[in-house]
């Protein structure tokens, strides 16, 4: 399913139509359509094999497509040569020359457009002060830590003004608190410069922490592109809803106005306009369950984890059926083997 | 067995495999005037008589230019190759690779006397640039599995980012590439460089009147066996082990040529 | 990468088919000049060069039993010890390797001659009264092949014995096997590729050999190398020598043929 719904504001920067590509019996691409607005940041979200990467090397120019093409700000690149693409990148390990120095990498594209050496240096100072590296000029890349190396991977991508910036799973190789550190970075960074950025990660909490929109990818085609309220709160399908965020993914069919049946005779109040007699699907996440909610479920607790700021616990209900429930932790954490009832109101349930 | 024992195996193997290598500093210094072990008195005179003598010095400098233009031809023509056939995608590419790589396989001797019959029709015994070529197909495999191995751990996310960032194919190729090569380079050069200048046989059967080195010792070899022999045998020696030196500090495929 | 792949080859290529190919299926040519296989039957069926080819045969296996003996323990140990000694280890190999064959050939008939040093040493510590024949026989071209070829014999050993994860013997120790257990149950069936890889480098290399039994045979060592030597330069006998080149030339490739279907394909890839 792809929806255009909450395209951003601001004209489309990068437009992305009917992008095909296979290799040999595997389809890596199956007739991708979307588009960025300028300065906006778009994540591509998916699993790995998903063909996110092949989309954003179809994007940078590393990889032909079979089919489709690529436009930036109205121009089709599709046919261009990577070096004439103007696109800053990230690579996933850096991809830092080891040869050069800090300095002599992030001069490296100013080199390749013949900027005067006066002007490479301004620009170079003004980019290594930008990612907070000034006076590390003369390092060589393997002499810096990973966050550092990151930081000139990022000024080496934008010192020349691209049109556009990709990244590819910067953040892998960093350690949670610095790839905190780093994601708000990017962002402001981003922000500031205005840079219309594609950003590609297989985590989805990164993705929601950075995005003005997600589009998320599985099997070559894209499930759903939307805002990241929109993505967690309103799925359009199983893959969107069971790969962001935890989730209770049910099936029923809708049996009344506001009813859904579910396979074992049980019935949810939900809040959707959904036709009677359609087959839905039902996401309840697990934060949403409180005390006292209207469509009640009462389960043995067969798994009590303590998270910290919540209990997350695993219900066998009557029927068979498993939830997911998270709870603000407050006092002790309940036994496994007690029996709890927990409820859920219809506007915290999304039908799709 | 017990690792004593292994060390002391290994030892004794390691003092083999030295031994003839140790031997002739003592008689290259030895004031005898025939071959005599223990040598009964210090003396600089072997090397004398190679320095003073015109036709040892000759065959080593032909020795050193013909390994050095052997290096530069078979870096220039193997470099080329080997990423063809790491990178490359092409029919008979597997067929070439064994091409590349036969020399080595073909015993030398067949590939002298083949050599030979070819070089006398074209006028080309006696030729130090036929001594070239004929080295540089030796030298070729080397080279090849060298820069091969080089290209094979190459990252190439280093050469698309390059390009993403506005270089072109050919400055991608001498700013990033063949830089961040330099240690294969270096190693597939000098071990060209080595091989020719060691290189015996085809020698042989090439040199002509025109000694090189190696013709030049083993005439005397078979001639007449005096300590002079073991003066340029040191001198070989001291090269080679500047060689690995230089290999060592600055290339690299030594321990990986063992895989 | 695909279209513009294969023109930087091409020099090489054509270096590679004219002098190297095209030579060498020139000279093989000479054979059968005549139109007839007589070459070949002399080649192989005279006691005489039949016995040269024998001889080849016979020395070449000897060579690479020896090389093996003495190649796996040294192999084993280079890839087990400290990265220090490892270092020592590879000078030690290494060194003779591109050391020129002249020069340890000439150093070996200094150490092995009737006046040589091993003998003098033997002879001044009262351990033999007459001085041991090991020149100019079967002996010193032995000696003298087993000392060029021991590295191409070690070099593919350390790397197999270097591929053999640590934790597997340790595993196996940790379990109980003895070390001689762990030898043969464990780096032994591990290492067999590099055991394999190195043989049949060392015994095709000892097929050809040319230097070493010319010099430390002293005429009495004929190996096929010298042989076919002989017939171009002494008796001119190109025909002959094409078709003793030709016989040698197919038992290597036979040779690695073989070898090649019994290993995974990975010796160039």
């Amino acid at each position: 399913m792809r929806t255009a719904k909450g395209s951003g504001e601001g004209s489309a920067e990068l437009l992305i139509e009917g992008v095909a590509k296979r290799f040999g019996d595997v389809v890596a691409l199956d007739h991708v359509s979307l588009q960025v607005a300028q300065g906006e940041l778009l994540t591509i979200l998916g699993p790995s094999g998903s063909g996110k990467t092949t989309l954003l090397k179809v994007v940078a120019g590393f990889e032909a497509p079979d089919a489709g093409r690529v436009t930036v700000g109205g121009a089709d690149i599709t046919a261009l040569p990577p070096a004439k693409r103007d696109i800053g990148m990230v690579f996933q390990n850096y991809a830092l020359f080891p040869h050069l120095s800090v300095k002599a990498n992030v001069a490296f594209p100013l080199e390749m457009r013949n900027v005067g050496k006066a002007e490479i240096d301004r620009r170079v100072g003004e980019a290594l002060a930008m990612v907070e590296l000034a006076g590390y000029e003369a390092r060589l890349p393997k002499q810096l830590s990973g966050g550092q190396q990151q930081r000139v991977a990022l000024a080496r991508a934008i010192v020349f003004n691209p049109r556009l910036l990709l990244l590819d799973e910067p953040f892998g190789a960093l350690d949670r608190k610095l790839r905190e550190t780093m994601q708000l970075e990017v962002r402001r960074l981003q922000r500031r410069l205005g840079l219309t950025t594609i950003f590609i990660t297989h985590d989805q909490e990164e993705a929601l922490v950075l995005s003005d929109r997600i589009a998320v990818m599985n099997k070559g085609a894209i499930q759903q592109i939307a805002t990241t309220t929109e993505i967690y709160e309103r799925p359009a399908n199983d893959f969107v809803a069971d790969f962001v965020g935890e989730s209770n993914i049910l099936h029923g069919t809708m049996s009344a106005p506001g009813l859904v049946a579910l396979p074992d005779g049980r019935k949810l109040m939900v809040d959707s306009e959904a036709a009677p007699g359609a087959r839905v699907g039902v996401l309840m996440r697990p934060e949403r369950f409180a005390p006292g909610g209207i469509n009640e479920f009462t389960g043995e607790i067969v798994e009590a984890v303590y998270l910290g700021t919540s209990f997350k616990l695993r219900l066998a209900c009557e029927g068979g059926q498993e939830l997911l429930v998270r709870q603000p932790a407050r006092g002790a954490l309940p036994a496994a083997g007690t029996t709890i009832t927990v409820g859920i109101d219809p506007e915290a349930i999304h039908v799709f | 067995m017990s690792r004593r024992l292994l060390v002391a195996v290994c030892a004794l193997i390691y003092f083999f495999l030295m031994l003839p290598l140790l031997v002739v500093f003592p008689i290259s210094l030895s004031s005898a005037p025939y071959m005599q072990f223990p040598p009964p008195g210090f003396s600089w005179q072997w090397y004398e008589r190679y320095l003073d003598d015109p036709q040892w010095i000759d065959a080593t400098w032909r020795s050193l230019y013909i390994g050095g233009a052997t290096a530069v031809l078979a870096l220039l023509l193997g470099v080329p190759l080997a990423f063809s056939l790491v990178r490359a995608r092409f029919r008979g590419r597997a067929l070439l690779d064994r091409l590349a790589l036969a020399p080595i396989i073909v015993p030398t001797i067949i590939l002298s006397v083949a050599i030979y019959g070819l070089f006398a029709k074209l006028k080309l015994i006696g030729t130090w640039y036929g001594l070239v070529v004929a080295h540089t197909v030796l030298a070729l495999p080397f080279v090849v599995l060298v820069i091969a191995a080089g290209l094979r751990d190459f990252d190439r996310s280093l050469e698309q980012a390059a390009e993403g960032l506005g270089a072109s194919r050919w400055k991608t190729l001498m700013r990033i590439t063949l830089p961040l090569l330099r240690p294969s380079l270096v190693s597939a050069g000098l071990l060209a460089f080595i091989s020719s200048f060691d290189e015996v046989v085809v020698a042989l059967f090439l040199a002509g009147a025109n000694m090189t080195l190696p013709k030049k010792m083993f005439d005397n070899i078979m001639m007449e066996i005096d300590p002079t022999i073991a003066a340029v045998s040191v001198m070989q020696i001291l090269l080679v082990s500047v060689v690995l030196v230089l290999i060592g500090r600055f290339g690299r495929g030594l321990r990986d040529s063992a895989r | 990468m695909t279209a513009r792949g294969f023109w930087p080859a091409l020099p090489a290529l054509i270096l590679l088919l004219v002098f190297f190919l095209f030579p060498v299926v020139r000279m093989l040519g000479f054979s059968v000049e005549a139109g007839t296989l007589d070459w070949y039957a002399k080649a192989l069926g005279e006691g005489l060069y039949l016995r040269v080819f024998w001889n080849t045969f016979e020395i070449a296996l000897l060579v690479t039993l020896v090389c093996l003996l003495l190649g796996y323990p040294l192999g084993y140990l280079m890839a087990t010890t400290t990265p220090g000694w490892a270092t020592f280890g590879f000078i030690c190999v290494l060194l003779p390797l591109w050391t020129s064959v002249l020069v340890r050939t000439y150093a070996w008939m200094v150490l092995l001659g009737r006046n040589g040093v091993l003998n003098r040493t033997l002879m001044e510590s009262g351990l033999t009264t007459d001085p041991l024949p090991l020149l100019h026989n079967f002996t010193g071209v032995l000696i003298g092949m087993v000392h060029v070829l021991l590295p191409y014999m070690v070099l593919p050993i350390y790397g197999a014995v270097r591929r053999v994860d640590p934790a597997i013997p340790a595993a196996a120790a940790g379990l109980g096997a003895s070390s001689a257990r762990i030898f043969w149950r464990i780096y032994l069936p591990l290492t067999l590729n590099g055991i394999f890889a190195g043989s049949v480098l060392v015994f095709v290399l000892s097929l050809g050999f040319f230097i070493t039994p010319a010099l430390l045979g002293g005429g009495r060592v004929m190996m096929i190398a010298v042989l076919i030597e002989q017939q171009v330069r002494e008796t001119l006998n190109w025909p002959f020598a094409a078709a003793l080149s030709a016989v040698l030339l197919v038992f290597t490739f036979a040779v690695y043929a073989l070898a090649q279907r019994f290993t995974q394909p990975e010796a160039t890839r």
